[in-house]
């Protein structure tokens, strides 16, 4: 039962992170990686490995979203004064 | 074409690691069935977390910490050297200033409003995960990593905020020296650095382990003003100081 949910979820994650190679917007494809590395979170904990799912979350899906994010915020259009 | 040709590659080099790892007669174990009785880890957890030892040898209740933190010790003290350098890094190469980057999008009230409750309880969760880093899971990296990330927040919700550069630098600096003079008093005094020095108390309270949980509360200090500071460089601009 569990390894059936632990190979869906490992599907998913080929399928967001294939989404945020395509995608066309920036922010998309940063929400994208985002969500790979929140199912990472629960492939860890499905194998029994708390320890690193904390590490991956805070800085994994936490700490390098708000980054991204951040730096998308300040970076201007090429053309746009 | 291209795309085509790079995902047939892939699957073709994920397929044979498949089949090369869980083919009948490949040394490596289905997952969930490798035999844990007869492995060095299994040696490891017998001296830790037997109660039945008059004196365990290093009484932490999480495995994982006394090997990161105790038998590796070495190794934790290596990569908080590659954090600092990377700090270093990009505070040299950047045009590190005064001067604040304000955002194009203006924060709103929702995230300030937000980021006001939220901020007390991140700060709060990280400090409990690196104090109690040797009874749950967790530790210094991912505690100091959630106190620079409510540091972010506080960057993100407020155009005027600036957090005070030299306290963490004084902090960062502090706690670094302290590991390494804890470290220095286990090699002159017990011949080996980092000796766990200090009495191992009974497995499972706050005040165990010996010098285990000191050492994880200097490291998530460390961990968090250095990416805090990482974090400031990176938003100041302005070469003049």
């Amino acid at each position: 039962m569990i390894e059936t949910i632990g190979v869906i979820i490992g599907f998913i994650m080929i399928l967001f992170a294939l989404m945020a190679i395509e995608s066309k917007k920036l922010l998309n494809s940063i929400i994208f990686l985002s969500m790979t590395s929140l199912l990472s979170v629960v492939e860890f904990i499905i194998m029994k490995a708390p320890d690193v799912a904390i590490t991956q979350a805070v800085i994994g899906s936490g700490l390098m979203t708000s980054l991204f994010v951040f730096t998308l915020m300040t970076m201007k259009k090429s053309g746009e004064k | 074409m291209k795309k085509f040709v790079a995902a047939l590659l892939t699957f073709t080099v994920a397929f044979f690691i498949f089949s090369l790892l869980y083919d009948s007669q490949s040394f490596f174990p289905k997952y969930g069935e490798k035999d844990l009785n007869n492995t060095i880890s299994q040696r490891y957890l017998e001296k830790n977390t037997d109660e039945t030892r008059p004196y365990p040898e290093s009484g932490s209740a999480n495995i994982v910490t006394s090997v990161v933190v105790n038998y590796r010790g070495f190794d934790t003290l290596g990569e908080l050297t590659v954090l600092f350098i990377s700090a270093m890094g990009v505070a040299l190469l950047l045009n590190v200033g005064k001067e604040r980057i304000v955002f194009r999008v203006k924060p709103n009230f929702i995230l300030k409003a937000g980021v006001r409750i939220i901020t007390g309880i991140i700060l709060i969760v990280g400090i409990y995960i690196f104090v109690h880093g040797h009874l749950t899971p967790g530790g210094g990296f991912p505690g100091g990593a959630m106190i620079a990330s409510s540091v972010l927040l506080m960057y993100i919700s407020d155009d005027k905020f600036k957090e005070k550069m030299k306290a963490f630098n004084v902090l960062e600096g502090t706690s670094g020296v302290l590991v390494i003079v804890l470290g220095l008093i286990g090699l002159f005094a017990f011949n080996s650095f980092l000796y766990n020095f200090l009495p191992s108390g009974e497995i499972g309270h706050l005040f165990s382990a010996g010098l285990t949980p000191i050492l994880y509360v200097l490291i998530g200090l460390k961990v968090g003003s250095e990416l805090s500071n990482i974090i400031g460089n990176f938003l100041t601009q302005g070469g003049e100081e």
